[in-house]
């Protein structure tokens, strides 16, 4: 059975409490997107800086939101400031894999292949997640998982919009 | 009489363990627990009595009626309704407040207009004006909420100017506040207003008399009344109902049907169209049976009891720690506690602290309780809500305050 040592993991309690590229970013150059989680009112705030050669130069994060929710989004954006957005997008991709369960096999012992996680599919193309693999633990409680990527899907928005903007 | 030590034995989901601790149950706000009573009352309307009602010519089909029937009737007592046939079954409250504000608010209210809402209403009682507002025009106006969680009446005879409807809650399900009904009764029908009272809170706790509130218009839900999910109530003054138009159309709410046009049925029928839930509505009368049984003044006493004693255990444990948001006074307030934990400058995130209660075996909702407007007033993005009903007792107190505990432990900075 799954317990809370699963869900808070010490990185991601760091993050919580000291949580990266905390604040607001200038609009424009920046692009600022929203998010809700219409569950439980925590919102969060995506703002990003890509320059002309499709890097991003800055990303800022403001809202409010619970510990998974705020470590996610912080190291979030610690993994993807200084990436193209074809590597951010990468990354989301992977991290979505991450966060995704196999329907059906919810229950038993709780381990990951008891749960149908795939551990390779973290490693998809030639991202690392590295700290954010900590955040696995968050399938096996999985009321929780639109915490952890409510801060991604909103990095999406904003990318689509930067790249649309160039 | 008081309620039973042993009610908890009437109610089978809590003869359970989760994560190896005994369940328990501190969310009734959300929806209430059943007992064996209803949950076989409605097996039993399967098992002997099952057909579709007001059409069948035998017996079968007459005692199915008498059973949905026999269910209004019960529900009409319960609130002490002039007549039985004032009394609507529709889904939930939402279904309730849709019903009202498409019916007799889509034939009511226009430009100029005003309905009068207050903060601290659930997204039922504010969604459905937002909608109707939308497409009619008229003005929807707030009644504010204090920082000690009441009503701000000073300046009620401000808002009320043109109102024509008054819709507010008779308990609210974040705060507990009981607002005084009658007063606010007084003061629409003073401006020409009618008033709507939300008892979807109020109806399961305190003993309810339409009559002596005032109201016009009484809307409830089943499953927060030991009843099943699936059941809600619209009582209105039988002359309102005679005036509104039809909600939804199909059958069971006609007279006459031909190629150009309809006549609808009487009232209550006129508004419920399509085949009706009576195994629902009878496991709603056998939960008002075993409410009567109990004593809904016992099951106010036992309320005011319990939720004095989580103020005191918890503040008295937490101080500072803790706060529990609306008024201070058990009798003031229904037993929907919510509340912000975690040091002064650093509280625990609500969805946190009901992720690591659970883990507890206690139960508790966290986030905006369908109340985002009232969690913007208070400045808060969410709480966690313990609330709790007839089964609870001081033992699940003592288990959400010691459960708590751990949560420190996990987000100490």
């Amino acid at each position: 059975m799954p317990g809370l040592d699963d869900l808070y993991r010490e990185v991601i309690l760091d993050h919580y409490r000291s949580p990266r590229n905390q604040g607001e970013l200038e609009t424009p150059p920046a692009v600022r997107t929203e998010g809700f989680n219409p569950l439980c009112g925590d919102e969060v705030i995506v703002f990003v800086d890509v320059d002309d050669n499709n890097v991003i130069t800055d990303i800022a994060i403001g809202g409010q939101g619970c510990s998974i929710s705020q470590a996610s989004a912080s190291m979030m954006s610690a993994a993807i400031k200084g990436t193209s957005i074809g590597e951010a997008r990468q990354f989301i991709s992977a991290f979505k894999g991450l966060m995704s369960i196999h329907e059906g096999e919810l229950g038993g012992d709780g381990s990951e292949a008891e749960m149908g996680i795939d551990t390779d599919v973290a490693d998809a193309g030639d991202i690392r997640l590295g700290d954010l693999e900590a955040l696995k633990g968050v399938v096996k409680f999985p009321v929780r998982i639109k915490c952890a990527t409510l801060s991604w899907n909103t990095l999406a928005q904003a990318l689509d919009e930067a790249a649309s903007d160039t | 009489m008081s309620i039973p030590a042993d009610i908890k034995r009437d109610f089978p989901v809590l003869q359970q363990q989760v994560h190896d601790k005994p369940l328990i149950y501190l969310d009734s706000g959300n929806t209430s627990q059943k007992p064996r009573a209803v949950i076989d009352a409605m097996n039993d309307y399967y098992e002997t009595t099952n057909a579709n009602v007001h059409r069948g010519s035998y017996d079968l089909a007459v005692r199915a009626t008498e059973a949905l029937e026999g269910a209004r009737a019960k529900v009409a007592r319960f609130i002490n309704a002039p007549a039985t046939n004032e009394v609507v079954f529709t889904k939930n409250a939402t279904e309730a407040f849709n019903l009202l504000a498409r019916s007799w608010g889509a034939a009511n209210l226009g430009p100029g207009d005003a309905v009068v809402i207050s903060e601290m209403e659930h997204h039922a009682n504010i969604v459905p004006w937002h909608m109707l507002s939308d497409e009619k025009g008229f003005e929807l106006r707030w009644i504010p909420v204090t920082p000690d969680g009441h009503l701000d009446l000073s300046d009620l005879d401000t808002l009320l100017k043109g109102a024509k409807l008054v819709s507010v809650t008779a308990m609210s399900n974040v705060l507990g506040t009981l607002n005084d009904i009658p007063r606010l009764a007084e003061a629409a029908h003073g401006a020409g207003a009618l008033l709507a009272v939300d008892g979807s809170q109020y109806v399961p706790h305190v003993p309810t008399d339409v009559q002596a509130m005032g109201a016009d218009f009484l809307i409830f839900t089943g499953h927060k009344m030991l009843g099943p999910m699936g059941i809600g109530v619209l009582w209105a003054r039988a002359d309102l109902l005679e005036a509104m138009p039809p909600f939804l159309g199909g059958g069971e709410m006609i007279l006459n049907v031909t190629k150009d046009g309809f006549t609808t049925t009487e009232i209550p029928w006129k508004f419920e169209a399509g085949t009706p839930m009576v195994a629902e509505a009878v496991g709603l009368g056998a939960a008002i049976d075993y409410l009567d049984n109990l004593g809904m003044d016992n099951v106010r006493a036992h309320e005011i009891e319990l939720t004095d004693y989580a103020l005191r255990t918890l503040n008295e444990r937490y101080g500072d720690k803790i706060v529990i948001h609306g008024p201070q006074v058990a009798i003031e307030r229904g037993g929907v506690l919510s509340f912000v934990y975690g040091e002064p400058d650093m509280r625990v995130h609500p969805h946190d602290i009901a992720q690591v209660l659970d883990q507890a075996g206690v139960c508790v909702r966290a986030g905006h309780h369908c109340a985002k407007p009232l969690l913007q007033t208070m400045n808060v993005p969410a709480t966690s809500r313990a609330s709790v009903y007839v089964y609870n007792d001081e033992s699940d107190i003592d288990a959400l305050a010691e459960a708590l505990e751990a949560s420190s432990d996990i987000f100490a900075f």
